[in-house]
């Protein structure tokens, strides 16, 4: 099973673990509905609509309350170092959450004590703590856009904030910023870095470049990151090749934007509806086909 | 002869370091460190935030560069706001400076600012934030929940309602597009 760990902005919202169901527009879990538009919940809601294309049971989430003071991250910390060894979850998925660098050391020994190492994948705050606490080798995949490529390239930086400048964030640095990020060990097994063109890439170098669909309008919208990790997320569940799953996550994302039709004001909401029928298609039909097929349905909106 | 008409004798020789005359303050979060800046500034200080030097940093963290000379001033005008720094520490290395380039995209009717790892896009037209991206922060997915489908001049600013860098990058980004939409 796979196992969502983020947030949710809302002090309120209490510290929550277990199953998770989505309900038109909303999450729920037990008691607790929210809306998925952006964060850890626009990732929950692609991750499921990924994992119901497959017939995969639905994510398990460890989630909690906060708006940007950290208190809900170290609650929900304290409660998944205690708890999380013994699981038994195949993947898993670190998300929003307030990057500390302890708290990150104490995380990595925690997983130890399961049975057998799930899939680790970091996003957002999970990935920046990875790096500042030297624990990146430790995971699977890291989803950066090319400003957070940056800072794992950048090995003096303790947040995509203090970038030093000679590192540019320009997509056509790409693969040296990769390299870079390997080099000093600031990068997951496997990078999928998110921009014009997504890249994937191992410490071998680069495996793969998915540029199309183009679709400019996604760059503004929040929560298109979100999307894509919660696809790779449900992906990596199914069993695929992370490289595999990463190249298909991020053909579907590119395609799912399209479908949507998007301005720079649009939702990430409105992304994620669309995932099904473009992962279907990508899944069963030969990927050019596939690739006509949703062209033209985007055509004849 | 003097050079550019500067006498010799008048050339003061440089510190040692370049810092020595610097201090930190170091405050328990991020949102203390805004409001600390904010205070500060408004009473006229000249002071930088940046990063913190390597043995004092967390995780998601900034201090305050100021001038040491000050320190008991400007203690005391932080105390009388209730915001008291954990720490005063004096520099004794160089630190880390936040990112400060914007990268600015125009999609015809909506213009992007990015300062940093944060985006925030706003409508030309009707000058309403329709987006906001980037960060990893927790703050952000709060930020943008709050400010979006607000217009730019009445929506809270990163600033205020924000805790982390990536609320600090997106008050940046925020300051810039009210600067290029000429508010």
């Amino acid at each position: 099973m796979l196992a969502i760990v983020g947030t949710i902005p809302d002090s309120t919202f209490p510290l929550v673990s277990g199953d998770v169901a989505l309900e038109n527009d909303r999450l729920r879990s037990g008691d607790y509905s929210f809306p998925l538009e952006r964060g850890t919940a626009a990732l929950i809601a692609a991750a499921i609509k990924t994992l119901d294309v497959f017939h995969k049971p639905r994510p398990f989430v460890y989630l909690v309350g906060d708006i940007g003071r950290g208190d809900g991250s170290r609650r929900l910390y304290e409660y998944f170092t205690r708890s999380v060894g013994a699981t038994d979850f195949s993947a898993m998925t670190l998300h929003y959450l307030m990057p500390d660098v302890d708290w990150c050391n104490r995380i990595v020994f925690a997983l130890e004590d399961m049975a057998v190492r799930p899939v680790l994948i970091a996003d957002a705050g999970a990935m920046y703590m990875a790096k500042m606490s030297g624990n990146a080798p430790l995971f699977d995949v890291f989803t950066p856009d090319a400003g957070e490529l940056a800072f794992l390239a950048d090995e003096d930086a303790p947040h995509p904030f203090y970038t030093r400048g000679f590192i540019l964030h320009e997509e056509n640095l790409v693969p040296d910023l990769i390299q870079r990020a390997y080099a000093h060990d600031n990068a997951a097994r496997y990078l999928l870095v998110k921009g014009e063109r997504d890249y994937i890439a191992s410490k071998d170098g680069i495996i793969e470049i998915v540029s199309e669909p183009l679709v400019p309008a996604l760059e503004p919208i929040g929560g298109t990151g979100d999307v894509l990790t919660g696809i790779l997320s449900g992906l990596v569940e199914t069993g695929l090749e992370i490289s595999k799953a990463a190249a298909l996550a991020a053909r579907a994302n590119r395609f799912a934007g399209l479908l949507a039709q998007p301005t720079p004001a649009t939702q990430a909401g409105a992304i994620i509806e669309q995932i099904p029928q473009v992962l279907d298609l990508l899944v069963n039909s030969p990927e050019k086909l596939a690739m006509e097929a949703i062209t033209n349905r985007a055509n004849t909106l | 002869m003097p050079l550019f008409g500067v006498s010799r004798k008048k050339v003061k020789k440089a510190p040692s370091s370049p810092n020595a005359d610097r201090g930190i303050l170091v405050f328990e979060n991020t949102s203390e460190v805004i409001r600390a800046e904010t205070i500060l500034r408004q009473s006229g200080w000249a002071i930088r935030v940046m990063g913190p030097p390597p043995e004092i940093r967390t995780g998601c963290d900034l201090v305050i560069e100021f001038p040491l000379i000050e320190k008991l001033h400007i203690l005391r005008r932080l105390e009388e706001a209730r915001v008291k720094p954990l720490q005063v520490l004096p520099v004794s290395g160089p630190l880390l400076k936040p990112v400060d380039l914007f990268h600015i995209k125009d999609f015809g009717k909506h213009l992007m600012v990015r300062a940093a790892n944060m985006k925030l896009t706003v409508d030309k037209e009707t000058l309403m934030i329709v987006n906001i991206s980037g960060g990893g922060c927790p703050d952000v997915p709060y930020l943008a929940s709050s400010m979006i489908g607000k217009h730019l001049a009445a929506a809270p600013s990163p600033r205020e309602i924000g805790h982390t860098l990536c609320g600090y990058a997106l008050q940046l980004a925020y300051e810039e597009a009210k600067k290029r939409c000429s508010l």
